[in-house]
């Protein structure tokens, strides 16, 4: 298999099997069926999976409940061991490295964010930020002002005495991500981070989430168990069913190309304009600007049902931007139109 | 009969049932007819006995006097042990009590005087006001001035002292043990069963050796305190420990950190809320310690309860106990509010002035200074007058002997009847019973319930008994015990059906059974001993007082789980109040019933052995000689008879109460 050269993480053929002597059984079976697993008493977890998370990317695992994801992503950062397979950072295998390499990685470049949070109930907020910070040993002034830097970030500022249970859920996630990003990481994981939350709060911290990394550009694994959760984060999103991946692409493949019936079943019901980018619809950016002038600018990953709203206040043409302001192409109203008539 | 083969559970329990039969007829043959050609099985030759206590006598000589490590010999480890207990200890004493002093013995002077009552009253209401509010600190408040308006104060404070000195240590070696038992599995599968002997062997069996190895005094008694306080420590630490959630241990990993820090900077701090059971049960442990530590030196009010029931003055021995009771409740409440405390912000205080930021303890401060002053000038802020105190104990003593005198006739028939038509009786058969006979049943017994390996256990555990020669004092403690235990669930499970249906008288009968179990052992003695003189009634009597609560408590428990779809299943069947309750609620609550049973069995042994004071003569009687007489294998040796008994009943209805709970589907 090749390696795609701009990854920062990849899975090399990955497996996790749970029970008695598993390392023994994948020796001997190499590549076994589900049969062959349930037969020896196993619980397969993660089967075969290969993957490359590329550098500043939001990857999305999304799954239900139970088909891995949360082993797939406990074996990237090693606090579950694979049974078999590669973990790949910056082209070194992790599953190589020392227990001394390994708390080394986890402290400066890899950050985790939970489902429940995690909090350490007896630190305030600013206790809780700065932890990472404390176990690496800085001192106390030096660790403060960095935790202090990051609560900003997550809007948080004026809680830092606050104790967890003094806060609501999606402030306490907001802690948690303030904790894993306070030693700046380059691989940023987050496992179902806005799965406990009300569905208003989710919205919100997605936005919050999105508006975090335009500022720091992190690498990151975000597992969900949410489709419309996963394309409204996604630049790439894999697929898992029963340990397995599916299918890895971008929100636009999964939902134009689905390689499986499995895949097919989750996208049906998605709008098309929910998922659809500029950069799918948008036409040659053209040497001149056209005859009435733009509507206006719009990002290369704007969905469809944004454009609608913005073409139907304004009839015109709209350019669209890269991420450095670079104009790449054009989208018009018909293009939206259609788009929107499909469904 | 069927042409088809029965299923093989049913063979087994078809051919079990025959074996049961036959073993029961033989062991009746056995009994009735035995006695002329096998009178060894009757009386055990003392040619055969095992010299154990001998040996383990002779062992502990060698260790006090020979023993060494290589750099140091056991008893430098035990005056080291008994030196980093003293500092701290004449340190509090010193604060609490007698004030710090210079120079030995009765030319000492004093430098400094202790606190004054004013002082310490004032210290204890900031901690209650400052953990629960004013509610606390109002009951703390009135609890200490108890102790100093009762005239219980001097003796209070030393027993306060070494609580307050015994309680770090148990918690913290507890909290230690925990952590490595939860680190290492080796060390949990070591430790489970030392854990599991030091809860059931009676406290008295070990105050032996501790005597013989630190001697008699305070520091002997904080390290029985802290030996008998400490295993449920190490229980709840694994439970918290293993109770802290996943996610938290992934973020200590995820954030790097080494063993320790993970330990004392996650773990620890995530499961503060399991610790701090343990914490408020060290106290009350320690607190249920003070009597018994009193017979190795403790003093204070352990002292004064165990010297008034020696001279049967039953209104000291009450204040007494009732001030231990006081200080009880006090230290409860208090941990307990320590415990249910959360961490709170507080606005930014920095820039104020230092009371300002701790108004507690500059109050407390300042009170502490002034009171002291003021004490060098005036006696009674130093020390409460004696000419102030009221005593109870005149009207004590008089409710007393107002019963005697109006009501002996009726309790001391009472008494006669049931000694002679209840207890003798049974006492009788019991000793009457060959011991292979016994083992033999109590092995079958532990087959049918758990196996091979319970079966041995049981049959060798009862052996031991018959061949350390206490056999018939064992079968008197299997009486005694047994009488009560029968007695507390007749009367506690009754109590628990009707109060299981009944929120309101669920809720007086639960506070009625907190402070039945608040209560140290020693205070059921008093009453007891005071109506029905010494002897085995009166033992009975307090026993089954101190080991009802859990036949209460499980009781209605068991029945309040009862999931309440299958009680409306009965009800839509049309089954009566009566038949709802025999035919599903009781058939399902009875795996937790047993459970309760079980739980009275073990306080019913701990208590019947603290009865050998009021003269019953079992192996509680034989433990507290060995410890008049600083004879550490006689007291060992009985107090492993008490403990295997407590063992054997434990395992025989714990694997009891599993078959149950798997045949009636409930979970495992
Ligand atoms: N420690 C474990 N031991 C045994 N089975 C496990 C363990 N952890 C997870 N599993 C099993 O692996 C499968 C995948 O679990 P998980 O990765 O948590 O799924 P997800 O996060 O997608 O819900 C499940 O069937 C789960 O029961
Ligand atoms: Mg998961």
């Amino acid at each position: 298999m090749k390696t795609d050269d701009l990854a920062k993480l990849s899975c090399r053929s990955v497996w996790k099997l749970f029970g008695n002597d598993s390392d023994g059984f994948l020796r001997r079976t190499p590549n076994p069926s589900s049969e062959d697993i349930a037969a020896a008493g196993l619980i397969a977890a993660v089967k075969d999976v290969s993957l490359d998370i590329r550098d500043g990317e939001i990857f999305v695992i999304m799954g239900l409940s139970g088909s891995g994801k949360s082993t797939l992503v406990r074996c990237m950062s090693r606090l579950v061991e694979p049974t078999a397979g590669e973990i790949l950072f910056n082209g070194q295998d992790l599953l190589q490295a020392s227990d001394k390499e390994m708390i080394e990685i986890r402290r400066h470049r890899m950050g985790m964010v939970f489902q429940h949070f995690a909090l350490l109930p007896h630190l305030s907020v600013l206790g809780n930020v700065a932890f990472p910070l404390e176990v690496q040993g800085l001192d106390k002034a030096t660790r403060e002002a960095q935790a202090r830097e990051v609560i900003e970030l997550v809007g948080l500022e004026g809680r830092e005495a606050y104790y967890p249970r003094e806060l609501s859920g999606g402030q306490q996630q907001r802690v948690g991500i303030a904790r894993s990003l306070a030693v700046e990481p380059e691989l940023w994981f987050l496992d179902e981070p806005f799965s406990a939350l009300d569905p208003l709060i989710r919205r919100e911290m997605q936005d919050e989430f999105l508006r975090i990394q335009s500022v720091l550009k992190k690498t990151i694994v975000f597992i969900t168990h949410d489709f419309d959760e996963a394309i409204r984060l996604a630049d790439r999103i894999a697929i898992m069913k029963d340990g397995k991946v599916d299918q890895t692409g971008t929100p636009e493949d999964l939902v134009m190309r689905p390689a499986t019936d499995y895949v097919a079943e989750f996208t049906r019901e998605v709008a098309k304009a929910k998922v659809l980018s500029a950069r799918a619809i948008m036409g040659p950016p053209g040497k001149r600007a056209p005859k009435g002038g733009f509507g206006g600018d719009v990002g290369l990953r704007t969905k469809v049902s944004e454009l609608a709203a913005r073409v139907s206040a304004d009839p015109r043409p709209l350019a669209v931007l890269d991420d450095d302001g670079e104009r790449v192409g054009i989208v018009t109203r018909d293009a939206v139109i259609s788009v929107l008539l499909e469904g | 009969m069927s042409s088809q083969d029965p299923a093989p559970e049913e063979i087994s329990s078809n051919t079990l049932r025959w074996v049961w039969a036959a073993a029961l007829a033989a062991s009746l043959a056995f009994w009735l007819f035995a006695k002329p050609y096998a009178p060894w099985a009757f009386k055990y030759p003392r040619a055969w006995q095992l010299p154990l206590k001998r040996e383990i006598s002779d062992f502990m000589k060698w260790l006090v006097e020979d023993a060494s490590f290589g750099l140091f010999s056991f008893t430098e480890l035990t005056r080291g042990i008994a030196w980093l207990l003293d500092i701290p200890f004449t340190i509090a004493t010193s604060i609490l009590s007698s004030g710090f002093l210079k120079g030995q013995g009765s030319d000492a002077v004093q430098i400094l005087p202790p606190l004054t009552w004013i002082a310490v009253i004032a210290i204890v209401v900031a901690l209650g006001r400052y953990a629960g509010g004013w509610k606390l600190a109002a009951l703390v408040g009135a609890c200490f001035s108890y102790l100093a308006i009762f005239g219980q104060w001097e003796s209070a404070m030393i027993t306060l002292s070494s609580i307050i000195i015994a309680v770090p240590f148990g918690v913290f070696g507890g909290l230690v043990l925990g952590i490595a038992a939860h680190r290492w599995s080796l060390f949990e599968t070591l430790i489970k069963p030392v854990l599991d002997l030091m809860q059931t062997v009676p406290v008295f069996a070990y105050l032996v050796p501790i005597l013989f190895m630190f001697g008699f005094g305070p520091v002997s008694a904080m390290v029985a305190t802290i030996v008998y306080a400490m295993p449920p420590m190490v229980r709840i630490t694994m439970l918290a420990l293993r109770q802290v959630p996943g996610e938290v241990i992934d973020l200590g990993k995820m954030t790097g950190c080494s063993p320790r820090q993970m330990t004392w900077k996650v773990m620890v701090p995530s499961a503060r809320d399991g610790l701090m059971i343990g914490v408020n049960q060290v106290i009350m442990l320690s607190l249920n310690m003070v009597i018994i530590a009193s017979m190795i030196g403790a003093g204070g009010l352990g002292y004064d309860v165990l010297a008034s029931l020696r001279r049967l003055d039953i209104g000291a021995g009450v204040e007494a106990g009732v001030a231990i009771v006081v200080l009880a409740i006090a230290l409860d409440r208090l941990s307990q509010a320590f415990a249910n405390r959360r961490p709170e912000h507080y606005e930014a205080l920095a820039g104020t002035s230092f009371f300002k930021r701790n108004p507690y303890t500059s109050t407390c401060l300042a009170i502490v200074l002034v009171t002291g002053f003021a004490g060098l000038a005036m006696g009674w802020v130093q020390t409460w007058p004696e000419s102030w105190s009221i005593t109870t104990g005149t009207f004590w003593s008089e409710v007393v002997s107002y019963i005697n005198v109006n009501y002996f006739d009726q309790l001391e028939a009472v008494k006669t009847f049931v000694l002679l038509n209840l207890m003798i009786p049974f006492k009788r058969f019991l000793i009457s019973l060959p011991w292979p006979v016994v083992a033999g049943l109590l092995g079958l017994a532990g087959y049918s319930l758990g196996g091979w390996r319970l079966a041995v256990l049981c049959a060798v555990l009862t052996t031991f008994m018959a061949v350390v020669g206490l056999w018939s004092k064992a079968m008197v403690t299997v009486y005694l015990c047994g009488i009560s235990v029968i007695i507390a669930c007749a009367i506690g499970i009754p109590i628990g059906i009707a109060a299981a249906g009944r929120d309101r008288l669920w809720r007086v009968v639960q506070v009625l059974i907190d402070t039945l179990q608040t209560l140290p052992s020693f205070v059921y003695l008093m009453p007891v001993v005071m109506l029905f003189r010494v002897g085995d009634f009166a033992a009975m009597i307090a026993v089954i007082a101190y080991a009802i609560a859990p036949a209460i408590r499980y009781t209605a428990h068991g029945l309040r789980q009862v999931d309440p779809q299958l009680v409306e299943a009965g009800i839509v069947a049309g089954c009566t109040r009566w038949q709802l309750l025999r035919k599903i609620q009781l058939k399902l609550a009875i795996p937790e019933i047993m459970l309760g049973i079980n739980q009275t069995i073990m306080l019913a042994l701990s208590m019947l052995v603290i009865t050998a004071l009021v003269g019953t003569r079992e192996l509680g009687q034989e433990v507290y000689i060995a410890l008049t007489k600083a004879d550490t294998g006689r007291g060992i040796v009985a107090g492993l008879c008490v403990a295997f008994i407590a063992i054997i009943a434990d395992r025989l209805i714990t694997a009891g109460a599993n078959r149950m709970k798997a045949r009636l589907g409930l979970q495992n």
